[in-house]
């Protein structure tokens, strides 16, 4: 099988959870004997990375350090040029081999351009990849028309649609219109053994160790400080609960543009001693504020997948998760509430930081499970889904 | 052996169920109990199972002893559950008045409240079980004399209480491993004990129709009552005796009406007559009319669920076993405090059903579909009865009362 798949971002160059999901997805297929050309529209070493092709569209330096996210770092008129940059580029890779591909893969709004392009081109099917609708990047409103306008296009233009949860595969069919038998959920995974050590310094957070020593619950989140995320819920909800239970403090990791209205409402609310900012943190800093964690709180508006609940499974936390993430739909283990329910989320805080039998019950079982969710399964998935359609397109 | 009986035993219960009791509802409002007229209260679910069990059973059940001068059923019904239908149904409870006035429906002793206080405080098992027996003569003008335990968990020392109360026979489980080569179509003796019998259910036959009865998955399926009571006559070809015992909601509401259960059963019944020395017992009829085969032990307590026939569905994991010491610690402070209202809060909680809804052995197996809860998860029915708990504390303190 050979396949075209059209990224925009691979690790280490990735700015979120899009870059990891495609770099395990085209692994995972590739030792199932899948032939990938994966398109990114940068110029780096991807030195780790032997089992595909990578081509780059432009001459462009990845990454910009400000943002976790996947692509609001860049200015709608820098997007699109690069966009179009990408589209030539793909035309070129076709024209040079013209009868090679039998799928295309396309990865959110940002390829499927290139992806509708590839298809005139080649005739291959096209299956387009939704991690994240401009809805969910909006915190639920329609976002910028233009990118709209480009993913609805994607999505009817789309052979197949993949959506990472019925969340997302809902959305598409209630906001975009697009029948529901086109699009299948293939729920994203996590790979164990590229997940950093769970072992940790203690010197990293040294204060919050101290005051954990000292009985301290510590609650975390780890994201990108943006609408979506629903964290001034999470702060209203955190404050709610030490008015019931005093030793808990909250650890914000991530940055983004929300981050001084946080600031501001953690001390509107009287608990500015009791939250944490680390600001944009990678690497050692990054994996010990999971291994300091004891409850990680997903308080996402609307959250098509999820990685971090599985990285913070992987650190045993115990996991808070709103009803509006999808990642909720492959974990029995965890604690669920609708992320405008402070109320309730406050009682969940209270509840795991006051009973040890409930913190570890969940720990335990919820590191057990989330190590079933594997990426050999998502490629299955998807060598399914090709199959299907080259058939149908033989037919 | 020219006669065989049928025990034909049901279960009738309905928990007091907590509602989403939160943290910051502790020593503010002292309601644990979902009584409001919401989706999943307890009165929207005893409206609910009346509708689509009690009522038609109880018809059946009432036509089916009309129609065949011997046909018995014995019933338990719980304490928790004539509360409610006393409020809600009481037609219901009426009916069963009808089925125990005909002077064949034995009504069976057991824990007032559905608890698994028999291992955690033999004082308070004992008076459960002694208002229970209150509450049936004055509901049902009768006294059980017979007994068994909340999930028919059931050990040799429950054998010798039920015989040093007076009991006449005692229900068990027919385990296998327990039983070893021996049949549970005969009546046992407890270990230990002179005067009491052991009824043992016939798991295989009991779970064809509670569990498997609509499963279209299974080889058997569907299930004819002629298939049936060729199985129920071949199983006592030369045993006397065939204990059915299941709950009472398996007609109509784990089996549902449209399944045809209750046709399939209205009709086993006929077609069990038909076999000449064949008959129905009561519980303690059967233990009456038969001499104990042998003497059966059973040091580690055994019950009627799951695979594992154990309570590690209700004491499994460490919030249940949490939830449940934290409970009975507070056994001897709130009998203290003298204030009925805190007494009987307090045992409406030592209702086994809420230890059940934290068990995440299912969760584990991820087999979340064979998990029965009004909550979201096993976590959240934790949280809101440790809630409860903590107000339990709160009021005990109020009343001063610190150490029994």
């Amino acid at each position: 099988m050979k396949l075209l798949m059209l990224g925009w971002e691979l690790p280490p160059h990735n700015s979120g959870g899009l870059g990891v999901a495609c770099y395990h997805m085209a692994k995972a297929l590739a030792a199932k004997g899948t032939d990938i050309d994966f398109v990114v529209p940068y110029s780096a070493g991807h030195k780790e990375i032997d089992f595909m092709t990578i081509h780059s569209t432009s001459r462009r330096i990845p990454g910009g350090k400000y943002s976790l996210g996947a692509y609001d770092h860049m200015s709608i008129d820098g997007m699109r040029k690069a966009q179009k940059q990408y589209v030539r580029h793909v035309e070129k890779i076709i024209q040079a081999n013209p009868k090679k591909h039998e799928v295309i893969h396309a990865h959110d709004w940002l390829t499927v351009e290139a992806g509708i392009r590839a298809k005139e081109l080649t005739g291959a099917p096209l299956i387009v990849h939704i991690h994240a609708t401009e809805f969910d990047r909006a915190g639920g409103t329609r976002g910028n028309p233009l990118v709209h306008e480009i993913e609805e296009q994607g999505l009817l233009m789309a052979d197949k649609i993949i959506a990472v949860s019925n969340i997302t595969k809902w959305m598409i069919v209630k906001r975009y219109q697009i029948p529901a038998n086109k699009i299948e959920v293939v729920h994203n995974a996590i790979d164990v053994s590229s997940m950093p050590e769970v072992n940790q310094d203690i010197e990293t957070y040294r204060y919050l160790r101290w005051l954990q020593d000292d009985g301290y619950t510590v609650v975390s989140a780890v994201t990108r400080f943006t609408i979506q995320k629903g964290l001034l819920q999470l702060l209203r909800g955190f404050a709610k609960a030490t008015t019931r239970y005093d030793k808990l403090v909250l650890l914000l990791v991530g940055d983004g543009e929300q981050r001084d209205e946080l600031i501001r409402a953690s001390a509107e609310l009287e608990i500015a001693d009791k939250v944490f900012f680390t600001g944009f943190v990678r690497g050692r800093k990054w994996r010990d504020a999971y291994g300091l964690s004891d409850v990680f709180v997903m308080s996402s508006i609307s959250e098509p997948f999820g990685l971090t609940a599985l990285e913070a499974a992987h650190h045993s936390n115990a996991l808070i998760i709103s009803k509006q993430s999808g990642v909720g739909e492959v974990l029995a283990n965890i604690l669920r509430y609708d992320f405008w329910d402070e109320r309730k989320l406050a009682d969940q805080i209270v509840a795991v930081a006051s009973s040890s039998a409930l913190r570890d019950e969940l720990r335990n079982n919820i590191g057990r499970e989330y190590a079933r969710l594997n990426w050999r399964d998502v490629a299955q998935s998807c060598i399914q889904l090709y199959d299907g359609l080259r058939r149908g397109v033989a037919a | 052996m020219s006669q065989r009986g049928i025990v034909f035993y049901l279960h009738v219960h309905q928990p007091w169920r907590l509602r989403d009791y939160s943290v910051f509802d502790i020593a503010s409002d002292h309601h644990y109990f979902a009584n409001d007229h919401l989706d999943g209260s307890n009165e929207a679910v005893m409206q609910k199972v009346a509708q689509k069990s009690y009522r038609p059973m109880n018809a059946l059940l009432k036509k089916l002893l009309d129609k065949h001068p011997d046909f018995k059923v014995s019933l338990s019904i719980t304490g928790t559950f004539i509360e409610q239908a006393q409020q809600w149904a009481p037609d219901v409870i009426e009916s069963f008045k009808e089925l125990v006035d005909t002077g064949r429906v034995e009504i069976v002793g057991e824990t007032y409240y559905h608890s698994l206080a028999f291992f955690y405080s033999r004082d308070e098992f004992e008076h459960q079980v002694e208002k229970h027996a209150k509450l049936i003569h004055d509901v049902f003008g009768v006294t059980p004399t017979s007994f068994r335990n909340t999930e028919l968990a059931y050990n040799d020392e429950l054998g010798k209480w039920a015989e040093s109360a007076g009991y006449k026979a005692v229900l068990a489980e027919g385990w296998d491993s327990v039983l070893g080569w021996r049949s549970p179509n005969y009546p046992y003796r407890p270990a230990g004990t002179k005067a009491t019998s052991l009824l043992l259910k016939n798991y295989r036959l009991s779970d064809d129709i509670a569990f498997r009865f609509s499963n279209k998955g299974w080889s058997e399926w569907p299930l004819k009552s002629e298939t049936y009571d060729a199985w129920a006559n071949e199983a006592t070809s030369d045993a006397p005796l065939l204990n059915l015992f299941m709950d009472y909601e398996t007609f109509g509401e784990h089996q549902w009406s449209d399944t045809g259960v209750f046709e399939f059963f209205e009709e086993f019944i006929g077609r069990w007559h038909e076999r000449e020395g064949n008959t129905f017992y009561t519980v303690t009829e059967a233990a009456a009319a038969l001499e104990p085969v042998d003497e059966v032990s059973m040091p580690e307590t055994v019950t009627w669920a799951d695979s594992e026939r154990d309570l590690t569905a209700w004491l499994g994991n460490s919030m249940q076993r949490e939830a449940m010491s934290y409970l009975y610690a507070l056994e001897s402070r709130v009998m203290h405090s003298g204030d009925e209202q805190l007494i009987y809060d307090w045992r409406r909680l030592t209702t086994s059903d809420h230890a059940y809804y934290m068990c995440t052995k299912w969760f584990n197996d991820g087999d979340v579909h064979a998990y029965f809860s009004p909550y979201d998860s096993p976590y959240d029915a934790f949280i809101y009865f440790l809630n409860a708990i903590r107000d339990l504390r709160y009021r005990t303190m109020i009343h001063g009362v610190f150490d029994g």
